[in-house]
């Protein structure tokens, strides 16, 4: 039998590794689907062919379809996330100027505590400092201005600009930017190429933020409902595989591949083993969870991350707004209980959870009685409660 | 008589600019700014508040673009990507042909349709050259990977360059595959046992 090809649209980032994996280690054709994966030049690219169906699915910053929903961007589409790909993987990194300034004042890079690092942030600067980003609608945004609304940092506010990766070193030695939050492996490039240092991992903000989400067409998911199973299942499988410590070496050079990230495959083992380099002088921090495939039912699209993400996005962007009908479209739970209803995946009862009041693993009831979740604090200690309304405040 | 349209197109490569601004001066009525470097690309843009902005879908620099789509102060007119359900299909065509158009909010579609023909027309030009640049480049490089897997084969094997060649076309046929992707393999494998 021949597979149905699904085309799916993605950035070249570790973090598109399930759709990798799932295509590359066979666990697609076991579906009796092939994916094939376009590299897009950019997140508005990946964005448009989606919308426009050029692909049927795609590897997408997690904010980006409650954004559309919102009629934030250009595009309005309607777009479902149906699973998460990746939680956590981010990273906060400084330029030269401020790597310099840091160490003059003894500042340590213990690449773990972010209240003290934006103290010293604050310290050395005497205006906002401007961060750059991939995509204004992303986890990096929200964690950089989470991080500066709860500290020190947010005395002279922070200044955020779209700069893609790849140009973030030129943005550095222009002064366009002082500072940077990337996913990897930019982060690690950054290092490598003598732009910067790593200042915080993502997850020492949030300990559990959803990254990147598999999205599909809303309608297309109505209409392909067992081309949609397929994938997600295959996609599924793939972040189970990734999740063994075993594989690492395999999956590393399989996405160093020239045909999809096209870097070393050490600088891939960096995020995958959650061991980052932080600077030229070659400190370096063994960071748990710091990209997450599968563990703590990391793949599952919890309705309270969507309700926090429209929460921030609400707060940023004067009138915007969405319903609790529109986030019941956009991210979709009951796709997952629909599509995983069978042995080997394990679901949580529950679809809505209180995020950050997850201090350590907790084991909490699913199906086979076996799920634990990952602490998913936030760094502040504050919690956020979905049943909050969605109204503007 | 109506305002010449204020366009904006993102180009690095200054011949492609040309050809880009000379297309659009011929069809319309415009003023044409070229932006080739990317710092600060959507403050730079902004600043010369076009009714149109043209960029390369394949420009990694695209991104920078959406905070346009952002206004931030009362007096600033926000972009939209321009996007099917304004006219016909235009929106798909112009995906199509690799360009991708952000116009101001308000604009008559019928003031921008003629614009965004003109640039599928040249778009569509260039990324033909590129695919066949591309195709070359290609063809090139695998040749070049097909004489390294024939020239290990004649020096593991001791035979000469036809039977070399003759054996990577059977190994593909019998495997399914491309002697190109043979001959990779090969080349990788020698490179792992070097």
């Amino acid at each position: 039998m021949r597979a149905v090809e699904i085309p799916v649209a993605y950035m070249p980032l570790v973090d598109a590794a399930p759709l990798i994996i799932a295509q590359e280690m066979g666990f697609a054709q076991a579906e009796g689907i092939a994916l094939d994966l376009i590299a897009a030049p950019s997140w508005s690219s990946v964005r448009d062919m989606l919308a426009f169906g050029r692909v049927d699915a795609a590897h997408m910053l997690s904010p980006v379809p409650i954004a559309m929903a919102m009629g934030l961007g250009g595009i309005s589409t309607p777009v479902s996330s149906v699973s998460v790909l990746s939680v956590n993987g981010n990273v906060i990194g400084v330029g030269n100027a401020l790597e310099a300034k840091l160490r003059d004042i003894g500042f340590g890079f213990d690449f773990f505590d972010p209240s003290a690092a934006a103290t010293a942030l604050a310290q050395i600067s005497d205006g906002p400092i401007t961060f750059g980003v991939p995509f204004p609608f992303s986890m990096h945004v929200e964690l950089l201005r989470y991080w500066a609304e709860a500290t020190s940092l947010g005395q002279h506010g922070i200044n955020i600009r779209t700069v893609p990766p790849p140009l973030m070193a030129d943005a550095l030695a222009a002064g366009e930017v002082d500072a940077f939050c990337v996913g990897e492996p930019w982060g690690s490039v950054a290092v490598e190429s003598g732009a910067g240092a790593l200042l915080l991992p993502g997850n020492s903000i949030w300990a559990f933020a959803p990254e990147k989400v598999l999205a599909v067409r809303t309608d297309w998911a109505e209409t392909e409902p067992y081309l949609l199973g397929r994938m997600m299942r295959a996609v599924f499988k793939a972040g189970r595989w990734l999740s063994n410590p075993d594989v690492r070496a395999t999956a590393s050079d399989l996405l160093a591949r020239k045909s999809y990230l096209d870097v070393s495959a050490e600088l891939v083992d960096r995020a995958l083993s959650g061991h980052m380099i932080l600077s030229q002088r070659g400190d370096h921090r063994q960071v748990d969870q710091f990209l997450v495939f599968h563990e703590g039912a990391a793949t599952f699209p919890w309705r309270s991350q969507a309700m926090w993400m429209a929460h921030r996005l609400k707060r940023a962007h004067a009138g915007a707004a969405l319903t609790e009908a529109q986030i019941d479209l956009v991210v979709r739970p009951d796709l997952q209980r629909q599509h995983f209803a069978r042995p080997g995946f394990d679901l949580p009862g529950a679809s809505s959870k209180v995020e950050g009041a997850i201090l350590v693993p907790t084991p909490v009831a699913s199906a086979s009685g076996e799920l634990t979740l990952h602490p998913d604090r936030f760094f502040d200690g504050q919690v956020f409660d979905p049943s909050i309304d969605l109204s503007p405040k | 008589m109506k305002d010449a349209l204020k366009i904006v197109v993102v180009e690095q490569d200054r011949d492609r600019a040309i050809a880009i601004v000379d297309a659009l001066k011929d069809s319309i009525p415009c003023d044409v700014i070229v932006i080739g470097h990317p710092s600060a690309l959507a403050r730079q843009i902004a600043a010369h508040s076009p009714d149109i902005v043209l960029i390369d879908i394949n420009n990694p620099t695209r991104d920078m673009l959406e905070e346009l789509t952002l206004a931030s102060g009362p007096l600033e007119r926000p972009v939209a990507m321009f996007v099917s359900g304004n006219s016909d299909g235009l929106a798909e065509a112009a995906t199509e042909a690799g360009v991708s158009a952000y116009v101001v909010d308000g604009l008559a579609p019928a003031r921008v349709k003629s614009v965004i023909d003109t640039a599928i027309a040249r778009f569509a030009l260039f990324r033909q050259m590129r695919e066949e640049l591309a195709e070359t480049r290609r063809a090139l490089e695998e040749r070049k990977v097909i004489d390294r897997a024939k020239g290990l084969l004649m020096k593991a094997k001791g035979i000469d360059e036809d039977a070399a060649y003759a054996l990577l076309r059977k190994t593909a046929m019998d495997q399914g595959r491309r002697v190109a992707d043979v001959s990779e393999a090969l080349v990788t494998a020698a490179g792992l046992l070097g």
